[in-house]
């Protein structure tokens, strides 16, 4: 058994010694190199170049502007490919625009000899520009006297929603609640902050163009690599090896469809394109900021009779994965509580001119969890009920079925994940001893709650594909569409492999590189997908190829398959006792001058099914009121991610997660000036979190058992990152009174807070 | 890959400042946490440079026979913190400097750098204000002495004339002898940061009062500065709440820090506030003295 081991992880030794080769070690000295030129203005249109300084500068090869691009739009968000229209992702940007909409936007390109020579090159390229004004905000942007972004999304609005559920209206309901509250939540946009950032290089073989990149989502890439040159598909290939962290940022086709046009222009010679940390900040993408207006009507007890919720989402300047990340929040309204008679949504996604908001690590769930828990926290407040209380009178149950997705709760831990983190932050005692304090120092607990999905079904399409063959040995190698991005995929495909397989994971070699050409049909790392939609892939082909093994051995013992088992690496007979060595029948089947045969299975696992994690996140902080800082001084999270595949992945998982909570929670946001330049673009002063900021993280989990799951297990890759913020913004409501209801919660917005609410003089 | 025309590599004082005289655009590297940065940057690329790195001259720290303390510009913040004699006489420094970016940055920055930068936010300015330090600056024709605060000439810059190196910063023994001190830096992280204010504070007691105090600040304006102001109002006071609060609300009427989008002028009005009587109260600690 295999599965439920903290096994090592099958990079460890290779990451931690170096010998992992990333893109950059596999680019080869000489390559030519691009550097990308990018608008000095956030919204206006290229009138002209003047490309004479930087051509004559020594070693530049070749400068292409947005006026050589192809005329083509395409789309960038790494989602599947629908083949209804109607539900593609929006194709609104060039390999090069003409028509600026971020500041920083990828104008124009030059490719030089050598970094030194593009650099240099770069600075002296002369812009002529058209400019109009830059929009900041969505209520900016959505203003009748706007400059209009995109053709065909007047007031710039990429996407509006409404969803009404329940019998009854919101009004109908307010009129027999206990209390009608409304809150205005915000949160910023925070960028991924990969340590590898974008990079990749590119060169023609045999008429095709071969892109090498650091990607979440190698097969996704092909196909926009040939949509934006507008060449079939399979006259491209994309290699992912390791890459250096991802988040999301990497579920998006960045610059790979730029750098295949690189080489395509120049003949086929290598040409590297890597994005430095600048221009991953301002060029590539974020979080989005997105705004919550949130109306609840409740009875006494704490029971929600109906909602209301408005909430408005700042897209950027290309809509990438759009209003895909505004509805999957307004999911977790309609998901993690059910109102007893109506709930109203309404979202809007808008263009602006900040950076592009694209798929980030939660999709759109950390911005819901820390509006909705905030919210929850008042209502209890203004109750007198305890926060947990009303949480548990409203939450998801078993059985539950989304009535627009069919999505159904196939298990939950929830209520046990409430219980182990009450009792770890000794939540009943310290509620009452944090109460009426005074002086300048004081503490508070606070918590919340979330639910997750698990991939994307039915909203988009779920499929996964694995192959395992037979070496002569009787180890087997296992090729996967899926990428190990860091998280540790690797590692627990390798697992299940060896768990139905009946072999020791030593002898599961798995190929962690993706090749398009080689390597079968998966969609790549997103969505927290892998262990649940591959993993059903890995179990369904893995039973196949073991049923072959059997079904050979059987042949050479002349006896039925069924008296025969695979276990520890051993076939067993009926006796229990091994009845032929699996070398011996994998060294037969290869080289038998009867009966041959290449022992393989290849399958594709189309997965129509999702099922919901669960998780708590709870927080003790201490706030020293007139520094405004609040030190955490304990912070739990506590999953139901079903059955764990490697604990202590696993728990490394939620590490990585709480650490991006407590960034996003306390100190992270991108500061765009009113001309949408963004102010911050490096890690100096875009603040996220080093270890000296970290407390200990504690982490727990209920190991429910989900009947869809292939091995029980359920999403994990995400939900750590997401109840952080409204667990510590909880906790200072509880501490000091105040309600602090935009994130981050740093220092000078605390004291901003603090002076408004009397606390400081 | 870094844009550099070119490098003289000097191996004295006088070698450097030759190569200085020979080209009147070089730019002096040491430590290069800030040149590598603006080269980067494009500000400085195709720059020429000439590095004092490793000049056995600029290293070291000595105490010299009146017992004023020598501090080499070319110590690494690490070198300054572990050296015997800053451990000894100058802990506040010593511990200042120890808060500067992350370990990689502290194994290779200066002091002197920090110095010659003129940044308002160096972690060893604030201290050194308090510590009196006088730098020696040495050019061809000669050497001079300046007070550090006379050193200031506006944000970024420095009375550092091209051709010119600080060879030596220097603390009289009068303005360490019975001094305790404490560096408070606060910014948004614990580590890797730049401070959003730096407060330092050097006290002598005598009988429980205060016989004398310095107060100075990193970005509070934009050159570190003192506060004589409050440094008067506290003298002769025990060093209890009314007095802490005194000191910062005092402070606050002597410093000009403005709104930037790092952080408000309230902001770090409410820090100047609040800091100076909690810098004066670790300082005392940090000498061995109890404060209610």
């Amino acid at each position: 058994m295999s599965v439920g081991k903290s096994i090592l992880r099958v990079d460890a030794y290779d990451k931690v010694t170096g010998r992992a080769m990333y893109t950059d070690d596999l680019a080869a000295p000489g390559m030519l190199v691009g550097k990308v030129v990018r608008s000095t203005i956030a919204n206006g249109l290229v009138k002209s170049f003047d490309l004479q300084e930087a051509l004559a500068v020594p070693g530049v090869v070749k400068i292409l502007t947005c006026f050589d691009a192809p005329a083509i739009d395409f789309p960038t968000a790494g989602h599947p490919w629908s083949t209804d229209p109607g539900h593609q992702d929006v194709q609104d940007r060039r390999l090069l625009n003409r028509r600026v909409r971020i500041h920083g936007d990828d104008i124009a390109v030059v490719i030089a000899e050598d970094e030194v020579a593009a650099s240099r090159a770069a600075r002296l390229v002369k812009v002529e520009y058209e400019e109009y004004p830059a929009l900041v905000t969505p209520e900016q942007a959505m203003a009748e006297s706007a400059p209009q972004l995109h053709e065909n999304y007047p007031r710039n609005i990429l996407k509006e929603t409404t969803l009404s559920m329940g019998d009854a209206s919101f009004e109908q309901a307010a009129g027999k609640a206990a209390l009608v509250h409304q809150g205005n939540y915000a949160t910023q946009a925070v960028q991924h902050c990969h340590i590898e950032v974008p990079v990749s290089y590119a060169y023609m073989e045999k008429g095709r163009i071969v892109v090498v990149s650091s990607t979440q989502i190698p097969h996704i890439v092909r196909r926009v690599i040939g949509q934006a040159i507008g060449i079939p598909w399979g006259k491209i290939r994309v290699i992912k090896p390791y890459i250096g962290g991802g988040f999301g940022n990497k579920q998006e086709v960045l610059y790979e469809p730029l750098n295949a046009w690189l080489t395509y222009m120049l003949g086929g010679r290598p040409v590297k394109l890597e994005i430095s940390r600048e221009e991953t900040m301002l060029g590539t993408r974020t979080r989005h900021a997105i705004s919550f207006d949130i109306t609840s009507a409740v009875d006494r007890e704490g029971r929600l009779l109906a909602r209301r919720v408005d909430a408005i989402s700042n897209q950027g300047g290309y809509a990438s994965h759009g209003h895909a990340i505004i509805m999957n929040a307004m999911n977790e309204f309609k998901m993690l509580y059910q109102d007893e008679m109506a709930l109203e949504l309404h979202a809007r996604t808008v263009y602006t001119n900040i950076a592009s908001g694209g798929a980030m690590r939660g999709y759109g769930i950390p911005q819901a969890i820390f509006a909705l828990e905030s919210h929850m926290d008042d209502l209890a407040l203004k109750l007198g009920i305890d926060p947990i209380e009303i949480r548990t009178k409203n939450h998801m149950q078993l059985g539950f079925v989304d009535k627009t997705t069919g999505i159904t709760c196939h298990s939950t831990g929830l209520a046990e994940c409430i219980q182990k983190g009450r009792e770890y932050i000794h939540w009943d005692e310290k509620r009452k001893a944090y109460q009426n304090q005074t002086g300048s120092v004081r503490r508070g607990v606070g918590m919340a709650i979330f639910c997750y999905k698990t991939g994307v079904y039915p909203i988009s399409l779920e499929t996964a594909s694995c192959r395992i063959v037979l070496n002569q040995d009787g180890s087997v190698q296992v090729q996967l569409g899926a990428t190990e991005i860091g998280q540790g995929g690797d590692t627990v495909f390798t697992q299940m492999a060896a768990q139905t397989l009946g072999l020791h994971p030593e002898n599961v070699h798995i190929v962690s590189s993706q090749d398009t050409d080689v390597t079968p049909f998966d969609t790549g790392a997103y969505a927290s997908r892998q262990t649940y939609v591959t993993g059903k892939a890995i179990r369904q082909t893995a039973e196949v190829f073991k049923q072959k093994v059997l079904d050979y051995a059987a042949g050479m013992l002349k006896c039925d398959p069924l008296d025969l088992d695979l276990v520890d690496n051993k076939i067993l007979g009926k006796d229990g006792k091994e009845a032929i060595a699996l070398e011996d029948v994998a060294m037969e089947a290869f080289y038998s001058l009867d009966k041959q045969t290449h022992i393989t299975a290849e399958t594709t696992f189309h997965c129509k099914d999702n099922t919901f994690s669960f998780g708590v996140g709870f927080a003790e902080i201490e706030v020293d009121i007139p520094l405004g800082k609040i030190t955490v001084l304990d912070i739990i999270n506590v999953h139901d991610s079903g059955v764990l595949i490697n604990p202590q992945l696993a728990q490394a998982q939620v590490h990585g997660g709480m650490s991006m909570g407590l960034g996003y929670a306390l100190a992270e946001q991108m500061l765009f000036d009113d001309k949408a330049r963004l102010l911050n673009d490096n890690l100096l002063d875009y603040k996220l979190p080093t270890a000296l900021d970290t407390p200990e993280l504690a982490v727990d989990f209920v190991e429910t058992v989900d009947p869809s799951g292939p091995y029980g297990n359920k999403s994990l890759g995400e939900p750590p990152a997401i109840p952080g913020g409204a667990a510590i913004r909880n906790a200072l409501l509880h501490a000091t009174g105040v309600a602090v209801n935009s994130l981050p919660l740093n220092p000078q917005k605390l004291i901003e807070h603090f002076k408004a609410a009397g606390l400081i003089d | 890959m870094y844009d550099i025309e070119n490098i003289v590599i000097a191996k004295s004082v006088p070698e450097a400042l030759a190569a200085l005289a020979a080209d009147e655009k070089a730019i002096v590297i040491a430590g290069g946490s800030d040149v590598l940065i603006k080269i980067r940057e494009g500000k400085l690329a195709g720059c020429s440079l000439v590095s004092i790195h490793g000049i056995p001259a600029l290293k070291g720290v000595t105490m010299e026979a009146d017992g004023t303390i020598a501090i080499g510009p070319g110590n690494t913040f690490s070198e300054v913190t572990e050296h015997p004699l800053i451990r000894q006489y100058l802990p506040a420094l010593g511990e200042a400097v120890d808060q500067a970016g992350g370990p990689q940055l502290r194994n290779i920055g200066t002091i002197g750098g920090n110095i010659c930068n003129g940044v308002t936010s160096a972690d060893s300015a604030a201290t050194l204000l308090t510590l009196n330090a006088q730098l020696e600056i040495t050019g061809m024709s000669g050497v001079r002495r300046v007070r550090m605060e006379e050193f200031y000439a506006g944000p970024g810059k420095v009375h550092l004339a091209h051709g010119e190196l600080l060879t030596k910063i220097l603390v009289a023994k009068a303005d360490y002898e019975g001094y305790c001190g404490h560096y408070i830096k606060y910014a948004m992280r614990n580590a890797m940061d730049i401070a959003t204010l730096g407060c330092a504070v050097h006290v002598k007691l005598e009988d429980g009062k205060i016989a004398d105090v310095r107060l100075a600040f990193g970005v509070a304006g934009p050159v570190p500065m003192r506060c004589p102001a409050a440094e008067k109002a506290v003298l002769g006071r025990e060093p209890d709440e009314e007095t802490r609060k005194l000191f910062g609300q005092t402070a606050l009427g002597e410093v000009n820090p403005r709104t930037s989008w790092r952080a408000s002028k309230e902001f770090r009005q409410q820090l100047v506030r609040e800091l100076p009587g909690r810098a004066l109260h670790q300082a005392i600690i940090n000498g061995g003295g109890e404060v209610q």
